[in-house]
């Protein structure tokens, strides 16, 4: 395969998914054979720029909250004073796992009310864990040696975190990040069961007027954003490897 | 100086350091040998804290090493670990420049002193500057983790087996380079090593370990002279000994009177060399000139031989 080939089919997505957010009635001849008796083959009850930037919206807030979590936890249970929590913290986060997401949307909408609130707690509680095991090998698995000369240098604690230790497992970390994100998107879109702003919106309307081609638009722009976003990060991922002389994948 | 008194470190019921006590003059070079295992490299850090003695002082200068806060102490003492432990994230003029950066040194002279020391060490700046440690061949990346190690000045320098991958013909300008650092900035200089022979061209004393515990602790004519044990004798290499006493010796000391034919020796060149230079070329005799090129004399083989048996 030619090397160009994959960044001209990334191109075309991003190219198509713009214009599909921005101007779906281009496409409506497209979609017009998946409707029945007429119906609408655009979603009509909003805008889809609106809900595809608010859905981003959700889980960026959602990853933001999950990686400072799970990143710090990481780091309070690999330093020695923290070293006896980290069995605790380890089923604490693999519980949040177990938990449908249905099931946290249903438990939280009674303490937090209808709306984006329970989905953020669900999108957060779900990626944790990703992050946090990446987080836990990358700062449990660094070079010994490395971590002695940081120290033989006269790096304090800190310096030796934030300079070496942080640094080396970024990449780890970031796969971490990559994992979460996805799973977010995915899960972004039960969330409208419980009225947040997501494109589960299109999805659902499509479910309950038996319109495909609500479904299908609703879950492309999901899918596209997922490719576009995980393959983003894997190349930042990829950078930072390789810089550091790490071979990937 | 360095004075180290009853130290002693042991993991569980293991002793890996058995009562160690010796002295290291200042701005002298003292260089640990000993089997793989024996204690060198857990000696050697608990110079600097990073690892704590089970019991015992150590002191530099007369002063405790525990009355500064570890980090503190360790960025006064240069160290270059066992196997480089290069960052791997950091070019390598950042991986040099990582102790001034740390006492916060400004821009400039850290940069000055991060050129100089990458061009005593043959690696251009610009172009091996921007390079991270991966891109270096393992010869490359022990000659930046040593600059790193001498970066920031340190009076003392601690160093694991710091030439082990370097080709014999680097090593050898290695050895000279560190040397002349000692001799120009009067540095105190600790360093392990498998090899005899870089102990004995290196070093002002010799400290001999075994299986935690310090054998013999002397200059090397006397390590070579008067083994303490047969291990020291065994290490020293029985059938070495002859030609490691000449080595330690120069050609100017061994002069006689006379003149012989052919190319002259210089006067500071190894009595080994020239012992080695008249078997090699079947003759007795070596003229011997001195640095102005003038002749002092002449070596020969029989001098040279009966320097080289065991001192009385
Ligand atoms: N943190 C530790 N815990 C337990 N045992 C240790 C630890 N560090 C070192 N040892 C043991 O102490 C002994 C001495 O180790 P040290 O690294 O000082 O040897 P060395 O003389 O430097 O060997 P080499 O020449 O192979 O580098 C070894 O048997 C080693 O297994
Ligand atoms: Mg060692």
């Amino acid at each position: 395969m030619k090397a160009w080939l994959p960044s001209l089919l990334r191109l075309l997505l991003v190219v198509l998914l713009v214009a599909f957010v921005t101007n779906p009635g281009w496409f409506e001849p497209l979609l017009k054979p998946l409707t029945e008796n007429g119906a609408p083959a655009i979603y009509n009850q909003g805008s889809l720029l609106t809900l595809t930037l608010l859905h981003l919206r959700t889980v960026l807030i959602a990853t933001v909250a999950a990686t400072l979590v799970a990143v710090a936890l990481a780091i309070l249970v690999t330093r020695p004073a923290g070293a006896e929590f980290l069995p605790l913290s380890r089923s604490l986060v693999n519980i949040g796992q177990t938990f449908p997401p249905v099931a946290v949307l249903a438990l939280a909408v009674p303490a937090v009310g209808f709306g984006e609130k329970p989905t953020l707690i669900a999108l957060f509680l779900y990626g944790l864990l990703p992050i946090f095991e990446n987080a836990l090998t990358g700062l449990t698995t660094l070079p010994a040696n490395v971590i002695e000369a940081a120290r033989g240098a006269g790096m304090t604690g800190w310096q030796r975190l934030t300079k070496v230790e942080l640094p080396l497992s970024a990449p780890i970390i970031l796969g971490g990040i990559r994992l979460s994100v996805v799973i977010s998107l995915a899960t972004a879109t039960i969330g409208s069961t419980v009225a947040a702003k997501t494109l589960g919106e299109v999805i659902i309307a499509g479910l309950l007027s038996n319109n495909l081609a609500f479904v299908l638009q609703g879950g492309l722009i999901v899918a596209a954003l997922a490719v576009l976003i995980y393959d983003g990060l894997s190349a930042i991922e990829r950078y930072t490897a390789r810089r550091m002389g790490r071979e990937t994948e | 100086m360095i004075e180290i008194e009853g130290i002693t470190k042991r993991y569980e019921e293991t002793t890996v350091v058995d009562d160690v006590s010796m002295v290291i003059e200042p701005r002298t070079l003292c260089v640990i040998v000993g089997t793989s295992g024996s204690g060198k490299t857990t000696l050697l850090r608990m110079i600097n804290r990073l690892v704590e003695p089970t019991a015992g002082v150590i002191r530099l200068d007369g002063n405790d090493n525990r009355s500064l806060p570890g980090y503190e102490l360790r960025r006064s003492i240069g160290y270059a670990i066992q196997g480089h432990g290069l960052f791997p994230h950091r070019t390598v003029a950042q991986n040099i420049a990582t102790v001034p950066v740390l006492l916060g040194w400004d821009k400039a002279r850290i940069k000055a002193r991060v050129d100089e020391l990458m061009t005593l060490y043959q690696l251009d700046p610009d172009a091996y500057g921007p390079r991270y440690p991966h891109e270096l061949s393992g010869g490359q990346q022990q000659r930046v983790g040593v600059a790193r190690a001498l970066a920031a000045e340190p009076n003392v320098l601690l160093m694991d087996e710091p030439f082990g991958a370097l080709d014999p013909i680097i090593r050898n300008k290695a050895q000279e380079d560190l040397l002349a650092i000692q001799k120009r900035f009067g540095t105190t200089i600790i360093l392990v090593t498998h090899d005899m022979e870089e102990a004995v061209h290196m070093g002002d004393k010799i400290a001999v370990m075994d299986a935690g515990k310090l054998v013999q602790y002397a200059k090397p004519a006397e390590i070579l002279a008067k083994p303490a044990s047969a291990f020291v004798e065994t290490l020293v290499g029985a059938s070495e000994k002859p030609f490691r006493l000449l080595s330690l010796g120069r050609v100017r000391d061994a002069v006689e009177k006379g003149t012989a034919e052919g190319e002259a020796i210089p006067g500071d060149a190894s009595q080994r060399d020239a012992l080695a230079e008249l078997l090699w070329s079947g003759r007795p005799a070596l003229p011997v000139k001195g640095e102005d090129g003038k002749p002092l004399g002449r070596v020969t083989v029989d001098g040279l031989v009966k320097r080289a048996a065991r001192p009385a």
